[in-house]
């Protein structure tokens, strides 16, 4: 077992990681924008990857979501939600812009 | 007799582990349920999210996102809320490795609070910036849910400080007992959690809009 110096500054260290990696996503992602860098279907794609490339590092780093066995249980309240939330939203965006589609 | 084991299950979220294994097996449950709490709020974003993405383009003639959002000052509330984050996890630490020293545990409070004061003072700033160039939420399709989805964040951000508030009386009047301990850990979730929305925010709605 560590000490808990040693464990601290593990921790610390991880938490400055984290921060980091989020800082360098949202840099990029603004900057890629404010610079016009790609056409903008790229542009846009390129967004939503960082965005979510940062979601997951901020559950990693800040939210210290893993997958470890220990963390089962509330590894499967996180996918359950994520199950709903595609569910509800993508249902409703499906749905709602295939009535658009249809009516234009 | 057998002894009394305790199998201590880890938590999502930071665990106290081997600094006070006694709280730690007490948050257990609370924060489990705090869990459960965050998932349902997240259920909510998500609609809002879904709600947005449909209204987006129904602009009814009205002031477009183009016109309304500025790079700048989302950007700068971007770096405010994720500096706010790591200086809880900060917060965090302080807590879990050195409780008897709160004057730093405060001080990482502290300055928790105030980034997340000054990003309430940003975001209202943008909307009364907005709200000059005619983008108000009675206005078209689009602000209505772009006013319901930034200011129900907005508004979390608001409860979240109070709720910091409140910790920092609590940990200088009963100082950091485990009932303290496990309230201010499911502050920390509800704080990441927080800031977790607003990555979603600025890339689906204001770099988006400005795309």
């Amino acid at each position: 077992m560590m000490d808990q110096q040693a464990q601290y500054a593990k921790e610390r260290r991880s938490y400055l990681v984290g921060f980091l990696l989020a800082l360098g996503l949202s840099v990029v992602s603004f900057a890629l924008v404010a610079a016009k860098l790609l056409p903008a279907d790229y542009l846009l794609t390129g967004v939503f990857v960082l965005g979510f490339v940062q979601l997951l590092v901020h559950f990693r780093f800040f939210l210290h979501i893993n997958f470890s066995k220990s963390k089962r249980d509330d590894l499967d309240l996180l996918l359950f939600s994520t199950l709903i939330i595609v569910l509800m939203a993508g249902g409703t965006l499906v749905v709602l812009f295939n009535l658009h589609h249809r009516m234009t | 007799m057998k002894p009394e084991v305790h199998v201590a299950l880890k938590h999502p979220g930071i665990n106290l582990g081997s600094s006070d294994r006694k709280t730690d097996v007490a948050a257990e449950s609370p924060v489990f349920g705090f869990w459960v709490f965050l998932m349902s709020d997240a259920v909510i974003f998500a609609l809002l999210f879904a709600v947005y993405g449909v209204m987006m383009h129904a602009v009814a003639g009205g002031p477009t996102p183009h016109d309304l959002f500025e790079i700048k000052s989302s950007f700068l509330e971007t770096l405010i809320l994720l500096t706010s984050s790591f200086t809880f996890g900060m917060a965090s630490l302080t807590m879990k490795y050195s409780a008897d020293n709160r004057r730093r545990l405060l001080g990482w409070f502290a300055l928790t609070l105030i980034l997340g004061v000054v990003f309430l003072a940003f975001e209202l700033h943008d909307f009364s910036s907005m709200a000059a160039k005619g983008g108000v939420p009675q206005r078209s399709g689009f602000l209505s849910a772009f006013f319901a989805l930034v200011s129900t964040h907005g508004l979390h951000v608001a409860s979240g400080s109070i709720w910091l508030v409140v910790m920092m009386v609590q940990v200088v009047v009963f100082g950091v007992d485990p009932v303290v301990k496990t309230r201010i850990m499911r502050l920390g979730l509800f704080w990441h959690f927080l800031d977790i929305i607003w990555v979603g925010i600025f890339s689906v709605v204001y770099l988006q809009g400005l795309i």
